[in-house]
């Protein structure tokens, strides 16, 4: 039962061959077996059970949909009305959120059954779940191997097959990079498609909401329940729903797939170079034509967004004041010290160096140099990618430069762990909708992640252009050793 | 662009972080490091370039001003760390 996909589960619910209330009560009891993954950090099986009998009452009553019943989980930066909200942080220890995040929200509606709040970098910002305030996730396939970050619990849960889907969320690389370290689905939409509300904010202008499943169709029938404008969240972009399962039979045969040469280059290892272009072998045998693109401005991703994703963090992360929630400090001098006492025991080692990078470039006389700078190369980023959508219809390319690392191997060196995203940033700041699928296995036997991306507004066809190359393997199957 | 252990301190305090000297010490070290990795983009030429502040130039929408939330002060104030009467707790700022 733990491996059948999003799909299958809701026609088993429907056709009753399962109760929703089984179905949670079976992954509860599995959630229990694999605490070592330290995955979740909140469970509470007597809301989960609640929400469970609720949709075995709409599956009687015959108001199920292809989502009713089946189990998802949220990453902890979602905030939740019955299960605590932290973000993964000290700061927002016990938190309790008086509502629902939009996403939350919209699950929910569509019946999806809550395990629980998974395990993430504190404050999402992270590319190896090392920064969490309760403890590093395990990699389900090397529990020597960091999971990625910052959505590491909920790429390591939906690996080890905890939960069949996993909300999760996507700054500089956020799903992606934990997907491909984990060997499952992840994908983020168009900046704009999902809800912000009820995230808690670490950029603004980057910052989206995503799902981890174990296969883009999967993703697909979440993404129908999980999108759409939101006139909470002032960045919603206001568009029709859409199928995003309309394009799972596209034929490829024609399809154009850009190549960025700058992501073949010094860096990436031959384990993962070979994985990824054997995958885009297959496109090629399924009639895709591949075609060499160049995207020379990418490789400034990595500097544009250390500035950008720092300074709207500064800002974000303002109000953990020790005013109105979240942690305060026990002894202070005045309301000044209460603050920088508060803030000092409640962040963490990486927040507080972003916190402190994002004030100093928007200081005065500093606002210029480096803030507006990023922001102006981050369109000349935006434009290459324009440009190149003129020329190919999706662009495919390593995740990343390495299989999963070691815990311990980049964490004292914060340049050497900002390197993790070289390849994922560029499409984040341009907003545009990007995934990570399983194509492989490189040094070690850890997986490997093709990514794919598309033009603005263009998810569905992502996920057709996946779903083929799932069709066509069987790496998006495999189970990590211990988990079958 | 080298940051000394003054620029910290200042940086520190406007962040409202207290930081101690043997931290210090490490964060400018580190911070130094990102510093340069940032320094690449300014070789870029970006004359007349429009700064992209939303990847789809949205800009904020408005919407009628009228009460849409629900009075949920007792929810509000759940996550307090000191209150009284319903109201947030601070130290003195006024004597």
């Amino acid at each position: 039962m733990f491996d059948q996909s999003v799909a299958e589960l809701g026609r088993l619910l429907r056709a009753r061959q399962i109760s929703a209330c089984e179905l949670a009560q079976l992954f509860l009891d599995r959630i229990g077996r694999c605490r070592e993954l330290n995955a979740f950090l909140d469970v509470r099986p007597d809301v989960t059970l609640a929400q469970a009998r609720r949709a075995d009452q709409r599956l009687a009553a015959g108001e199920g949909g292809p989502l009713t019943g089946v189990p998802v989980a949220h990453k902890d930066i979602f905030v939740t009305r019955d299960f605590a909200s932290t973000a993964g942080s000290r700061m927002l220890e016990g938190y309790m959120s008086p509502f629902d995040a939009t996403v939350v929200q919209r699950l929910a509606e569509a019946g999806m059954v809550t395990l629980g709040k998974l395990n993430c970098d504190e404050f999402a910002m992270g590319s190896s779940n090392e920064n969490s305030a309760y403890g590093s996730v395990l990699n389900p396939w090397d529990r020597s191997a960091v999971p990625g970050g910052s959505s590491g619990g909920s790429a390591a849960a939906v690996a080890a097959r905890l939960v069949p889907a996993a909300t999760a969320t996507d700054t500089g690389g956020s799903i992606r990079e934990p997907a491909a370290f984990s060997g499952v689905t992840g994908i983020k939409p168009t900046y704009g498609r999902a809800s912000r509300w009820g995230m808690i904010a670490f950029a603004s202008s980057l910052d989206q909401a995503g799902i981890m499943t174990r296969s883009a169709e999967d993703a697909a029938l979440v993404f129908n329940a999980m999108l759409g404008f939101d006139p909470k969240d002032s960045t919603s972009v206001e568009r029709e729903p859409e199928d995003y399962t309309r394009d799972l039979e596209i034929d490829l045969r024609g399809l154009r797939i850009g190549i960025p040469k700058e992501f073949f280059g010094a860096g990436l290892e031959p384990d993962v170079e070979k994985a990824v272009r054997e995958a885009l072998d297959v496109y090629a045998r399924l009639g895709a034509r591949l075609k060499e693109i160049s995207l020379p401005n990418a490789r400034l991703g990595i500097p544009v967004y250390y500035v950008i994703a720092p300074a709207e963090c500064s800002s974000n992360l303002s109000r953990f004041d020790g005013v109105r929630y979240g942690h305060r400090a026990k002894r202070y001098a005045d309301l000044t010290d209460m603050m920088k006492k508060t803030r000092a025991e409640g962040f963490g080692a990486e927040p507080k160096r972003r916190i402190l990078i994002g004030t100093y470039v928007l200081s005065h006389g500093y606002y210029d140099a480096y803030y507006l700078k990023a922001q102006k190369v981050r369109r000349l980023i935006a434009d290459e990618f324009r440009r190149a959508f003129a020329e190919c219809d999706v662009i495919a390319g390593p995740v990343t430069t390495s299989v999963a690392f070691d815990f311990g191997q980049r964490a004292a060196d914060p340049v050497a762990m900002y390197l993790s995203d070289l390849y994922t940033i560029p499409g984040s700041l341009a907003g545009i909708p990007g995934m990570s699928i399983p194509c492989g296995f490189g040094a070690r036997n850890r997986p490997v992640g093709l990514q794919l991306m598309a033009n603005y507004f263009e998810e569905a066809r992502l996920l057709g252009v996946a779903h083929r190359y799932q069709q066509a393997t069987d790496w998006h199957l495999r189970v990590p050793p211990g988990f079958e | 662009m080298s940051l000394s252990l003054d620029d910290i301190g200042r940086i520190a305090h406007l962040a409202r972080i207290d930081i101690t000297a043997a931290e210090a010490e490490r964060i400018r070290e580190q911070l130094n490091g990102i510093l340069r990795l940032i320094e690449q983009m300014q070789a870029v030429e970006t004359a007349g370039v429009e700064p992209m502040s939303h990847p789809l130039g949205g800009s904020q929408r408005l919407r009628e001003d009228v009460v849409t939330e629900p009075d949920d002060r007792d929810a509000n104030m759940r996550n307090a760390p000191a209150q009284e009467n319903g109201l947030f707790l601070v130290p003195r700022v006024i004597e």
